[in-house]
């Protein structure tokens, strides 16, 4: 975890030695063309010094081919960093489905984190070694960034949006985390550390904790708390708001004719700012709840729509036409 | 130096050339003749005057943190750490780079290389240098007020909403000397248009009126927009309505996309007119035409061009999609090429040319070297798998300050060397010039070497407490950083020692071509007792081929 | 340039010994210059706006209700008889540059007297509209902490597009004060036939200028008023 000199950094993660070979590539190229370059000054600067009277200075026109050649051949090979560098970004960036999601609240100057399981921890976040790992994050103030360099990944947290990152880590141990967009006076300490452990250590580490109730309960009581079922009925029929069961992933058409995903941020935005998107054939009678709910309690009830979808696949949503 | 000139008042002395009896510097001397004059090269020389005064402040705030960064947890507070680098980057971006090499050498010299009087406007061109002092000013009373803690960036919503630091008062200040960088590249493209003189075609241009006609094209363009992303912050910072904070309804990724739109381009307005610099020393020390003349001319345009459909490259990990993230990567690959065409032309140029080894040569060189660093790190940043890993670290540091620092300002001393001759009358000490050229070169890098190390280790950017790990590679980078304040302290002395103590140049000390040596030095208010007239090609030395 | 390019046949008075400048050649190296000078100078002003109307387009897409509810309470009328007085002003400024080619001094001081007094009540008008959104009742000044008599779907966007209108409609009349501040100039000395001598550049150059000025308020009123009323 950085506490002794090194001149590169430990690799952790099922991308990170990927981009580690682009990376040696690139700097096999850098190396190859400064040489080539500074070389070539050295050298003619020498011979062709005014002092060497010894030296051929009679000029010919220049061939064409001599310019167009390197306007060319540097083509191939930034094409060929191009896609090197644009598939693995695809990679990267594109979350397997069976991957564990965990949830990331970032604010001045701390990261908070709750485990499927509902364990929670700040700047701390415990993993399993060799599993892929869905982070869905969100700010509730400036624009932070998770970073962990041994992984190789970065993403930044923005406030009013979901961001999401993920990764497996292959290694066991601690790695350091950072913030990587500046945050105000306490940027530099807005960090913390990954914990890999072996599955089955993580699953003891995840019953070790005080509070374990999993998200969508909480979001459940959350539901209750502010009776948002005087509204928005569990079953289907109609309310004054849409029934919410088994609406996570379907299309639904808003007032204003465009259709929507109904996607986390969505029933976000509908928590915060209910009158944005209303669905077609209802009143945007609903208030807003900013300011009641936080960024975590939104999450949970998000968890809490999500497990109705999959406890109810077969029932029947809303419709949508 | 000044010994030597003691002892030698003799007939060789007297043979020497001296100064002319009447030019743009003693033909008046009232504090009036210099606050109101419209003598693009008083007008150049009161730029050079407020670039360098801006210069050493960013650089005194780099050494003071940079000392801070010897240790893994700071001496400063964090809020002052935050307040210097803020500090740093604003007045070296708009108050240095932006306008060091078009306002300063341009101003003085673009008049004179196309053979004009002056520039198209020169009321206009009085006007800017005030706005620039004006938006100066502003910097200066944030800085004495207390200081701004937002980054150059001005990142929204910290900038918007967030701060605490006097962020209406710096971003007035930007947003007028944004003014003065437009009013300047629009009086360089009317110049270039409709002053040339008899003979002097497009194709005889000097490569330095080529890249400041391609700079001031990006000046007019870009700046309106940073102008009004900044204006569009303060607006809601001092009203509260929500354009870039999410809270308030707004959309933070906008600024960053109105903020790059220019301050992409912005990279290239600093870098452009160095790259003019370095064809023209190339050519003189080579005594050679610079190699695919047209190439490099159009090069500059490309460049111009291309630089305002890459801004995108700054937000591979904001969020954005990934298919936007891919199209601007391609798009930054591309413009990788007319930079490559101009480093492999200047080496080109070297190439059965006659090689004389003075102080400008040393940088350009210097520059040639720094800048295909700094353009194939910037390789790294493109390719977007790498990216995501070294965006916001050092890495990204490094990689900018090979090209602003390695690149413009190596260019900009080179260019001072060259045309200060021409500039003042009188000659620098040598080797004392060469001297601090071999220390900048030195000391830069070992300052920003270390950088690119510690930023693939993931040492994350505008950092004040770091583990302890990065401590020796910091080290590195703080003792280079004294080096370097030292070797930019060396030229400022012997430069104004050489206004007194300095050797008479003569009209063309290096025998060089073109247009700004054929009239004396320093030349006569008017530039040229008769209008020139051009009826040969630029960079024609003897034996040199024509294409 | 050297060889100066023969002026379009509307203008009579080639290069008769008119004064221009010192560090310029002759008269048509000045006048070509100020023109593109001016031409440049309104290709900056295209990108100073550009970017607030891109900021515009973004939220109108992304807040279509916000937007189209907020543009019904803009007061159309007066919209609507400020682009007339706008494109009339455009009118006489473009015969005011005719009577400067033609030499006319009497003419060309009633234009732009006529092109003042329009340019003014273009800017009443605009001040009465403002000061309607300040009423008691009916505010809706975007400021925090003020009351925002609102009452249509997304307020909070609302606000947004309120802080649009008076950014975009202030800067531009900020545009149209220093057009009027021109006029004032021009008009004291084409009274004493300055511009009337063939040396029209400066009332050619003012009319390039307030030209754009009505453009931008020709994009500006569909945009900020027409957006969905049908």
């Amino acid at each position: 975890m950085n506490k002794e000199f090194q001149l590169f950094p430990e690799a952790a993660s099922s991308v990170a030695s990927s981009v580690d070979e682009l990376y040696f590539f690139l700097i096999g190229l850098t190396i190859f063309f400064s040489v080539l370059v500074a070389g070539l000054i050295l050298y003619f600067a020498i011979k062709y010094r005014r002092g060497n009277r010894h030296v051929d200075r009679l000029q010919h026109p220049a061939p064409i081919w001599l310019e167009l050649s390197w306007i060319l051949f540097p083509i191939p090979i930034l094409l060929f960093i191009f896609f090197w560098g644009a598939s693995l970004f695809f990679k990267i960036y594109r979350p397997p489905d069976n991957a564990t999601e965990i949830t990331v609240v970032a604010e001045q100057w701390m990261w908070k984190l709750q485990q499927p399981s509902g364990r929670r921890e700040v700047d701390t976040l415990h993993v399993p070694m060799n599993q892929p790992v869905r982070l869905k994050m969100i700010s509730q103030d400036v624009i932070h960034s998770f970073y962990v360099p041994a992984f190789r990944l970065k993403q930044d947290v923005i406030p009013g949006r979901y961001s999401t990152l993920w990764f497996e880590p292959t290694k066991e141990g601690e790695f350091q985390l950072f913030c990587a967009e500046y945050c105000g006076t306490e940027h530099s300490q807005m960090i913390g550390k990954v914990v890999v452990m072996e599955p089955n250590e993580y699953q003891n580490w995840l019953a070790g904790g005080t509070t374990n109730e999993p998200p969508e309960v909480t979001g459940a009581k959350l539901f209750e708390q502010y009776r948002c079922g005087s509204c928005h009925t569990l079953d289907g029929t109609r309310g004054r708001g849409p029934s919410l069961i088994g609406i996570f992933g379907k299309q639904v058409r808003l007032n204003n004719g465009r259709v929507v995903k109904v996607d986390d941020d969505y029933i976000r935005k509908s928590i915060y700012t209910p009158a944005a998107q209303v669905v077609e054939g209802y009143q945007p009678i609903m208030p807003t709840y900013e300011g009641q709910l936080s960024e975590e309690a939104v999450m949970q009830i998000i968890a809490y729509m999500k497990s109705m979808t999959q406890q109810a696949p077969a029932a029947q949503g809303e419709k949508t036409e | 130096m000044s010994a030597e000139d003691k002892n030698q008042p003799t007939a060789a002395q007297l043979a020497a050339p001296s100064l002319p009896k009447k030019h743009y510097l003693n033909s008046r001397y009232s504090p009036g003749s210099w606050l109101l004059t419209k003598d693009h090269k008083r007008i150049g020389l009161l730029y050079l005057m407020s670039i360098t005064f801006f210069f050493f402040i960013g650089g005194a705030a780099a050494v003071l943190f940079r000392l801070e960064l010897m240790t893994p947890q700071g001496e400063l507070q964090p809020d002052t750490y935050n307040k210097l680098f803020t500090l740093h980057g604003i007045t070296m971006v708009f108050f240095f780079l932006i306008p060091a090499i078009p306002a300063v050498l341009g101003n003085f010299l673009i008049p004179i290389m196309i053979g004009a009087r002056d520039l198209a406007f020169p009321r206009l061109n009085l006007l800017s240098w005030y706005l620039y002092m004006v938006g100066g000013a502003f910097t200066i009373y944030v800085m004495l007020a207390g200081g701004v803690d937002t980054g150059w960036t001005f990142y929204t919503p910290y900038s918007s909403t967030y701060s605490n630091t006097y962020v209406m008062a710096t971003a007035v200040g930007i947003f007028i000397t944004g003014f003065s960088s437009i009013l300047t590249g629009l009086n360089i493209l009317v110049t270039v248009h409709k002053m040339r003189a008899p003979g002097m075609t497009w194709f005889r241009l000097p490569l330095f009126v080529w890249s400041n006609y391609a700079t001031s094209l990006i000046m007019v363009l870009g700046t309106p927009v940073v102008a009004i992303a900044i204006l569009l912050v303060a607006i809601e910072r001092g009203f509260g309505i929500g354009i870039f904070d999410p809270r308030l309804g707004g959309d933070p990724i906008l600024f960053q996309h109105l903020f790059w739109f220019y301050s992409h381009p912005a990279v290239y307005i600093m870098v452009l007119p160095a790259m003019g610099v370095v064809s023209e020393l190339v050519a003189t020390f080579s005594r050679n035409r610079v190699f695919g003349y047209r190439f490099v001319a159009f090069a500059s345009v490309a460049i111009a061009v291309l630089s305002f459909l890459v801004w995108g490259h700054h937000m591979f990990v904001s969020g954005q999609s990934i298919y936007e993230g891919m199209v601007f990567s391609f798009l930054s690959f591309l413009i990788a090429i007319p930079s490559a065409i101009k480093v492999f032309n200047w080496t080109a140029t070297l190439y059965k040319g006659t090689v004389t080894f003075d102080t400008p040569l040393l940088y350009a060189a210097g520059f040639i070297g720094l800048f295909t660093v700094g353009g194939m790190t910037g390789l790294f940043l493109s390719a977007l798998a790498v990216d995501v890993h070294v965006h916001d670290t050092y890495f990204i540091v490094a990689h900018f300050h090979y090209i602003m620092v390695g690149g413009t300002v190596m260019a900009y001393l080179g260019g001072i060397h060259y045309w200060w001759p021409k500039m003042t009358g009188r000659m620098y000490p040598e080797l004392w010039a060469r001297i601090s050229a071999v220390l900048v070169f030195v000391g830069f890098n070992l300052t920003f070497f270390p950088q690119f190390i510690l930023g693939y280790l993931g040492m994350p950017r505008r950092y004040h407490v770091y583990p302890d790990g990065f401590q020796v590679l910091n080290v590195m980078s703080s003792a280079g950083a004294s080096i370097l304040g030292f070797a930019y302290l060396f030229p400022m002395c012997y430069l104004l020692w050489s206004l007194k103590y300095g050797k008479p140049a003569g009209d063309n000390p290096w025998n060089a071509i073109g247009l700004e040596w054929q009239t004396t030095s320093p030349p006569p208010t008017e530039n040229f007792t008769k209008t020139p007239i051009v009826d040969y090609e630029a960079y024609a030395y003897p034996g040199s081929i024509i294409h | 340039m050297h060889t100066p390019e023969a002026l379009s046949t509307d203008d009579p008075h080639g290069h008769t010994g008119l004064e221009f400048a010192h560090h310029f050649d002759d008269w048509q190296q000045e006048y070509q210059s100020k023109s593109l000078g001016m031409w440049l100078f309104l290709v900056t002003e295209v990108m100073f706006f550009g970017g607030m109307f891109l900021v515009y387009m973004v939220y109108r897409y992304q807040f279509t209700p916000a937007f189209d509810a907020s543009s019904r309470l803009l007061n159309l009328w007066a919209g609507a008889i400020n682009t007339v007085v706008l494109l009339a002003s455009s009118f006489t400024v473009a015969l005011a540059v005719h009577a400067a080619h033609l030499g006319n001094r009497k003419m060309l001081v009633r234009l732009l007297a006529a092109t003042l007094l329009l340019g003014v009540v273009f800017l009443g008008i605009k001040a009465y509209e403002y000061s309607e959104k300040f009423q008691p009742g009916h505010q809706l000044v975007p400021v925090a902490g003020w009351a925002f008599d609102y009452h249509g779907p997304e307020p909070q966007q609302a606000k947004l597009f309120f802080g649009l209108y008076f950014a975009m409609t202030g800067v531009h009349a900020l545009h149209m004060i220093i057009g009027i501040g021109i006029f004032v100039y021009l008009l004291w000395f084409a009274r004493q036939g300055r511009y009337t001598g063939g040396n029209f550049v400066s009332v050619e150059l003012a009319g390039l200028y307030w030209h754009f000025v009505d453009i931008i308020w020709i994009f500006l009123f569909p945009l900020l008023y027409l957006v969905d009323r049908s």
